[in-house]
């Protein structure tokens, strides 16, 4: 245990996700000797964060505004929907410019174990966005785990009735991987999903 | 194959041991609380990625310690595999083969196969079922490791269906309307219960079945004085409507799938009063029958341990028919001599005496029979002394 301060900031730095104690600590004496302004300037960051940033009152992203960035794009194009766990997520997708629609972030999973069920998520808002008609196809890019899948599987028994395309992004082998070294799991996924190449398609 | 090297640091009682270890018959001796069973613990946890002795990894990591290393070096038909596991309890383990880090420990596992005989064996003929499903569960995985993946998932669906069911419970108070909505949801895990529950109770069944036979045989051989001794082995599934899922395990799936589906529907109202999940493969048992009557609660003392023993001599041939050449499982007979009679020690050392390599652990040197007298190591105090 160190005194006062010094150890507030490890307590507080280890309750952050992927830090432990002993990593907390050599943050702490990192910023310790740090150059002061570059310190400030952090807790600067951090206290706008809180302040500033706020969640597009449309698609739940991180904005600075009432709205974000990719729902006032005009070049965005409104008939395809991707549907996220996360805003992390969405700069995921970003970055590979392949996605041209609009997204909207649920805020997390379904996980009744830690008491988050549909009503705690951005799903009521989803289905008020696809009232109008205007999308056309929603993509669903939940994680490929237990939670996402089942939310996945939750959101497309709900989007059913509206008669619109839905789709799930497709799981299955890494792309520059060995087959070899896939697992059953990955390995079959990728055989349900296999998709025809040429001949008569 | 036979382990060539073990290697712990901070494992249980041990800060640092490395040792050679040779085909052929290894007697670990010394007296109880020195860290006899630390060592095979370690190759087992090597083999399957779970201890045969507690649930979760904290026990597994030195007092005062952060994290384990377990690393086991076996020769298989003459070639060599090194398995390093780093176990951090509340995360997930690292793994290395061949000193390249492999994603996930899952594909560190099954390089490695053993067969542990214990004193705790008993329990698989007179505990609870889940000691037995826990059996086959164990031995699942040793023949095909990505069964460790399913059941992971089961595992998972079951905590979140069952957090699901408890909170509808909780707000009955809501009455119809807090109902429907969580049942929407539970349609959701009700999908992947289905899913992973289906594979593994027909793994599980068609396990039993292959298992049966073997037993029938071993249990001839370790209790000759039974002459015509009547072994049977089911799966009994909970599941109403799942009647025989043994020989083809595709088709069983299928069939599994379907009988869940209606007794899921059919049970519902009982699930929501109890909070639980009432329906799948955490509620199979494993029936084991001698002259038709249940050995639980029916065989003597020592009609159970022959029958413990042919369960665990069955795994052993199993595990070797479908190795291949050189992938015999390493045998493990941890302190199981102290509770056989004279008989049943003698037959169980002839038995495993050609075994490619056999790791003994006893308190006492002289409860091991003489067909199993081989290289002795000495352990006191969480040192290991080679002769």
């Amino acid at each position: 245990m160190y005194e006062g301060i010094v150890q507030d900031v490890i307590d507080a730095l280890g309750r952050l996700p992927g830090i432990g104690p002993k990593g907390a600590q050599r943050i702490a004496f990192h910023l310790l000797k740090a150059d002061p302004e570059e310190v400030t300037a952090l807790a600067e960051a951090l206290v706008a964060l809180r302040e500033q940033v706020r969640f597009c009152a449309i698609c739940g992203n991180v904005a600075q505004e009432e709205t974000c960035g990719i729902c006032r794009d005009p070049r965005r194009d409104p008939a395809q929907l991707c549907v996220v766990e996360e805003s992390k997520d969405v700069v995921a997708i970003e970055r590979t410019r392949e996605f041209r629609g609009r997204y909207h972030v649920l805020g997390g999973a379904i996980s009744p174990m830690e008491g988050i069920g549909p009503d705690d998520l951005r799903i009521r808002e989803l289905m008020a966005r696809l009232a109008d008609g205007v999308v056309q196809e929603v993509i669903l890019a939940t994680d490929p785990n237990l939670e996402g899948e089942a939310t996945a599987a939750y959101l497309a028994r709900m989007i059913a009735p509206l008669g619109l395309t839905v789709s799930r992004l497709a799981s299955g082998l890494p792309v520059g991987g060995d087959l070899e070294f896939a697992d059953e799991v990955t390995l079959g996924r990728a055989f349900e999903g296999r998709r025809r190449i040429g001949g008569q398609g | 194959m036979h382990v060539t090297h073990l290697g712990l640091v901070d494992f249980r009682s041990y800060p640092q041991v490395e040792l050679d270890l040779e085909p052929g018959v290894t007697t670990f001796v010394g007296a109880n609380g020195q860290g006899k069973t630390n060592l095979v613990e370690a190759i087992g946890y090597a083999s399957t990625g779970r201890s045969h002795r507690v649930a979760s990894d904290g026990p597994l990591v030195r007092a005062g310690a952060e994290r384990a290393v377990v690393r086991v070096e076996v020769s298989r038909a003459g070639r060599r595999l090194l398995v390093e596991l780093e176990i951090t309890p509340g995360r997930s383990n690292r793994a290395r083969v061949n000193r390249a880090p492999v994603p996930r420990q899952r594909d560190a596992l099954g390089q490695v196969t053993r067969v542990l005989f214990c004193p705790e064996d008993l329990a698989l003929v007179k505990g609870d079922p889940g000691d037995r499903r826990a059996f086959l569960d164990d031995l699942l995985v040793s023949l095909a490791p990505r069964y460790d993946g399913v059941l992971t998932d089961l595992e998972r669906v079951l905590r979140q269906r069952n957090a699901l069911l408890k909170s509808a419970t909780a707000l009955r108070g809501g009455g119809q309307r807090a109902r429907t909505a969580a049942e929407q949801t539970l349609s959701v895990w009700d999908d992947q219960l289905v899913t992973c529950s289906a594979e593994l109770v027909a793994a599980r069944a068609h396990l039993v079945a292959r298992l049966a036979g073997p037993v029938g045989e071993h249990y001839r051989a370790v209790a000759p004085e039974d002459r015509d001794p009547r072994v049977d082995l089911t799966y009994a599934c909970g599941v109403p409507g799942v009647t025989d899922t043994g020989a083809d395990p595709a088709v069983g799936r299928e069939e599994v799938a379907e009988a869940m589906r209606a007794a899921l529907v059919a049970r519902r109202d009982e699930e929501f009063a109890r909070g639980l999940t009432l329906v799948g493969p955490h509620r199979d048992e494993l029936v084991l029958r001698l002259h038709d009557l249940p050995v639980r609660g029916y065989a003597s003392h020592g009609e159970s341990w022959s029958m413990a023993l042919s369960l665990r001599l069955a795994s052993y041939a199993l595990l070797r028919a479908e190795a291949g050449p050189g992938g015999d499982p390493v045998l493990i007979l941890d302190d199981v001599f102290a509770e056989l009679d004279t008989g049943r020690r003698e037959r169980l050392a002839g038995l495993v005496a050609e075994v490619e390599q056999v790791l003994v652990t006893a308190a006492v040197p002289a409860d091991v029979p003489s067909a199993l007298a081989g290289r002795q190591v000495a352990v006191a105090g969480g040192t290991v002394v080679l002769p």
